[in-house]
């Protein structure tokens, strides 16, 4: 399997990404921003970060970069995408997936493991994962996802939402939303499925001598799911 | 303008030393000419008052690749690999703004680093504030931890360790101390000493503003109550401009275009330049119409006293412009040759045709001025005999609790939870441990880091508390397994002129060289930062010192938490059961005299290499140094990281429950080990000669003391939680 790691200047995950999607078997290459064509890929991930400094409003400009035309056509003939953390940020700014990410509630950066309940399977970024409720590390400071009364209720009719917050037996509730996102949404969809932005860093736990091990599961099970 | 005496004065310069630079020049400094003295002669660049004692450090070891003289030490960890790290105080800066002046700090350090060759792979801190009750002390330590997220996150460094206290003394002056670790292949290390004639000088990175004018002679004199007007000598940071300059830097240098490099830190293109000319014995021509400005009008005054941040000067190879260029313009930043090498050995600016500045490099650099400053020795304070009924009436689990919540003990998780300390993939220990750690990338070694300093036992008695710092940090790298094998300094005292303060620096440097000196755990990089205090009032004498050890197979890394029920605990070292200057003493008995605790070097190196060959042969499961809180303050704290109980036994010892317990007696280590285990690890500690306590084995969650006394560790672990986060949300 192929991939892609954008890199915008300010990006600061994108080799931490690179050495995940290599350690589970992607054949990956560093595409820069400034760059017009993709290389043949399977899989294009926009990594977390400081895109042009976060300046103006986080992930807008990175959104309007050159090589993003050709992801937002990739995206849009039912190539897949995942956006972590300023990925996902720069998502919502495409219009790729729905809503807005906001200021974190409590206005402070936030590095910390939260466990996220997996709502829907039925698609291949989490289709056959053995199991409901994953730890995953954030580190954002704007992760607060917000969205109108309609668009929230059209991304629940399509069942968009792709990921919670919640403790680590799955309960959805307030206490374990450590930013202020509505319905504790971590991560959503595109209607089609195949665009995936999410705050979390799958790629910090893929060892376990870091933060933990369920980004190697991730992972294990994206590769299986794209043979 | 005029130059004269008083204008001198008005720049920080004394009488004697303004009467030396006409004397030097044979003539009277034009305005320009006298900024770059300036500069160059204050405390923060000359170490004028230090040198003489900084001398005497042990700065040479068979690991140290380079010394103190350059941006940073180098350290070599085998393999080619080496590290490269430094300390930086950016104390004045953060008083006055402390978003701004902790971020700079932060920006500078790494600038630093990178400057060297080496990519940034770990971030610390030391920041400290005054009393928790004192007005101003909320929103600055907000600001400074605000500071020091939003550009190390954005960075994609991780933050991996810190240390955060509080104390009056630092009421009207926050000591913020930012370190950077960088690694690099030893073969592509960077260096500053220019070489070569007719060598093009490049001008990299962002433009040149108004920002931080004499910034460096505002960080070499105190505070008074004008403070606020000195906000605009504060620079202003841009990380993401900082993150483009370190790829851009590092592209650049997998070449073989650059001669040497040198970021513009303190007093900017000043001393960048003129430390790349006097290493190089060599002149410096530059052309300051072609310096990239932010601002229109700016004058070669201003040009060269600007502090603008995230800047750099390269000599470079000839012919290898182009090249250079390309790199810098993909990362959209700004590239400009300024000028060029020269046999004159004088720096020489143009401006508008016109030469501006021409001064012998010597003048600036070796004949700068030095002073040996009058300083008193302080005397050991005399013991003091605490009457055991004072004692009597205590309840230890009811002390134990106080302690745990102090402000100087509590957990920094709110502190630490809004810095990155993930990122990068490599971070094996977080914050809230013994030291941070942080694998090299692809390999199975790690490199371990702690910074640590002890502003209560150096007041007490400096010789005493210098010597203790440097055993702290030893003992934090010995705690997760790892071998010590350098440290930097960050002195931050009071005024050098106080003959009080003066003798504080002198001691505590004697301190530090003493123990770095018989622990072989040299002194490699460094700074200093005097006129910590505001009026005649100077800070605790607050050595900060940054240690870094190896960890060869990061498989064998250890860490504080208790691991399985069952499990035996130790202490190794002695318990004499000295209280005077402990958090004990001070806090619950309210008694602030006495000597602290006394330093045996022969102890600490025997104590820590015996317990770093038993973690090598992966004997023990657990280990925590003994400091602050004593014992039983280590003990709760494993216990609650581990989320284990234990069950506490006083050895029958002929002193007090409270002394064995909350002594701060040097050299001492909770370790943690196997049931089958036990003779094997007992036989080592006796044939070594290293003194241990058994203290109890693990249990579910309880803390039980003598069978008798027990208290629930979620309770020590809410009193230990709980206060920080109360009270920056009050």
């Amino acid at each position: 399997m192929k991939s892609a790691v954008i890199t915008f200047p300010g990006s600061n995950c994108d080799r931490d990404m690179d050495v995940a999607l290599k350690q589970f078997g992607f054949k990956n290459k560093m595409v820069w921003h400034n760059d017009v064509e993709l290389p043949k890929t399977d899989l294009i991930v926009l990594p977390g970060g400081f895109s042009y400094g976060d300046y103006l409003r986080c992930g807008s400009m990175a959104s309007k970069s050159k090589i993003m035309k050709s992801v937002i056509n990739f995206a849009n003939s039912g190539g897949m995408v995942m956006g972590i953390c300023n990925g996902f940020q720069i998502l919502v700014e495409t219009g790729l997936v729905p809503g807005v990410l906001l200021r974190n509630k409590y206005l402070e950066f936030i590095c910390k493991n939260v466990f996220v309940k997996i709502k829907n399977k039925k698609n291949i970024f989490f289709k056959n994962i053995d199991t409901d409720v994953l730890e995953f590390h954030i580190a954002h400071n704007e992760g607060n996802y917000f969205c109108t009364k309609d668009q929230l209720k059209e991304i629940e009719d399509n069942e968009q939402v792709a990921i919670n917050y919640c403790d680590k037996n799955g309960k959805i509730e307030e206490q374990f939303n450590p930013n202020g996102s509505i319905k504790n949404i971590a991560g959503i969809f595109n209607k089609e499925k195949n665009v995936l932005g999410m705050m979390p860093h799958p790629e910090r736990m893929i060892d376990n001598f870091l933060s933990g091990e369920d980004g190697s599961l991730f992972f294990n099970n994206l590769m299986n799911n794209l043979k | 303008m005029i130059v004269n005496e008083q204008v001198a004065i008005d720049h920080g310069l004394k009488k004697d030393e303004y009467d030396k630079i006409c004397e030097l020049l044979k003539r009277t400094p034009n305005i320009t000419e006298l900024g770059i003295f300036s500069a160059m002669w204050n405390e923060h660049c000359s170490y004028k008052s230090s040198r003489l004692h900084l001398k005497k450090l042990p700065t040479k070891g068979k690991k140290v690749i380079q010394g103190p003289g350059e941006n940073a030490g180098v350290i070599d960890i085998e393999d080619n690999d080496a590290i490269v790290f430094k300390i930086e105080s950016h104390n004045h800066p953060s008083f006055i703004e402390p978003y701004q002046g902790a971020a700079t700090g932060v920006g500078g350090i790494m600038r630093d680093v990178f400057t060297m060759g080496a990519r940034p792979i770990a971030n610390l801190n030391s920041i400290h504030f005054g009393s928790p009750q004192h007005k101003k002390t909320k929103n600055l330590l907000r600001g400074v931890v605000h500071g020091i997220g939003g550009y190390g996150n954005c960075m994609g460094v991780p933050t991996i360790a810190g240390q955060t206290s509080f104390d009056s003394s630092y009421n009207g002056n926050i000591l913020v101390n930012a370190m950077t670790l960088g690694l690099v292949k030893k073969d592509k290390i960077f260096y500053s000493k220019a070489a070569g004639l007719n060598k093009p000088v490049i001008y990299v990175g962002s433009k040149t503003g108004r920002d931080g004018i004499h910034g460096a002679s505002m960080a070499s004199a105190s505070f008074d109550d004008k403070i606020e007007e000195k906000k605009p000598t504060v620079q202003v940071g841009d990380p993401f401009t900082e993150k483009l300059l370190l790829e851009a830097c590092l592209e650049l240098m997998a070449g073989d275009s650059i001669i040497a490099i040198q970021d513009m830190g303190a007093a900017g293109l000043t001393s960048s330049s003129i430390e790349m000319a006097s290493k190089g014995n060599l002149g410096i021509e530059i052309n300051l119409n072609k310096v990239p400005c932010r601002e229109t009008k700016m004058t070669p005054y201003e040009i060269m006293l600007s502090e603008s941040q995230e800047r750099m000067l390269i000599v470079l190879e000839n012919g290898k412009e182009e090249k250079a260029k390309k790199i810098f313009d993909k990362w959209n930043l700004d590239f400009a040759v300024i000028g060029k090498t020269t046999n004159t050995k004088k720096i020489q600016l143009y401006f508008d045709n016109e030469k501006v500045a021409d001064i012998p490099v010597n003048t600036l650099v070796e004949n700068s001025p030095m002073y040996e400053r009058k300083w008193k020795k302080s005397k050991l304070p005399k013991k003091n005999k605490i009457k055991k009924e004072d004692l009597k009436n205590l309840k230890i689990i009811d002390v134990l609790k106080k302690i745990l919540a102090n402000p100087n003990i509590c957990s920094k998780e709110w502190i630490w939870q809004q810095y990155d300390h993930t990122v990068m993939g490599d971070t094996i220990q977080k914050p809230g441990g013994d030291a941070g750690v942080v694998r090299v990338h692809g390999t199975k070694k790690a490199v371990a880091t702690s910074v640590d300093s002890s502003a209560v036992y150096c007041w007490a008695h400096p010789l005493t508390g210098g010597k203790q710092v440097v055993c702290e940090s030893f003992r934090n790298l010995i705690s997760v397994g790892a071998k010590p094998i350098a440290i930097t300094n960050c002195l931050n005292f009071g005024s050098p002129e106080n003959e009080e303060n003066m003798g504080e620096f002198v001691e505590c440097v004697q301190g530090i060289g003493e123990a770095s000196e018989y622990l072989k755990f040299p002194v490699v990089s460094g700074n200093v930062s005097f006129y910590n205090q505001t009026k005649d009032v100077g800070i605790k004498p607050t050595p900060a010192i940054g240690g870094v050890g190896l960890i060869k197979d990061y498989k064998k890394m250890i860490s504080m938490d208790f691991k399985e029920v069952n499990n035996f605990v130790l202490v190794i070292g002695k318990t004499e059961g000295h209280l005077d200057q402990s958090l004990f003493a001070r806090n619950i008995l309210d008694e602030k005299n006495g000597p602290p605790p006394e330093i045996n070097l022969f102890n600490e190196k025997n104590n820590g290499e015996t317990l770093l060959k038993l973690i090598e042969n992966s004997l023990i499961k657990s280990a925590h140094d003994v400091s602050l809180g004593g014992i039983i303050t280590a003990v709760a704290k494993m216990c609650i990281k581990g989320n284990k109980g234990i069950n506490l036994n006083k050895p029958k010892y002929l002193i007090n429950e409270m002394e064995y317990f909350f002594a701060e007696d040097q050299g001492r280590y909770i370790i943690e080990i196997s049931k089958e285990n036990v003779k094997k690890v007992t036989d080592i500690l006796n044939k070594n000669a290293v003194h241990f306590d058994e203290l109890g084995t693990i249990n579910e969650n309880e803390l039980y003391i003598d069978q008798k006394t027990k208290v629930a560790i979620d309770v020590l672990r809410s009193s230990n939680t709980n206060w920080l986060s109360e009270y920056m949300s009050k």
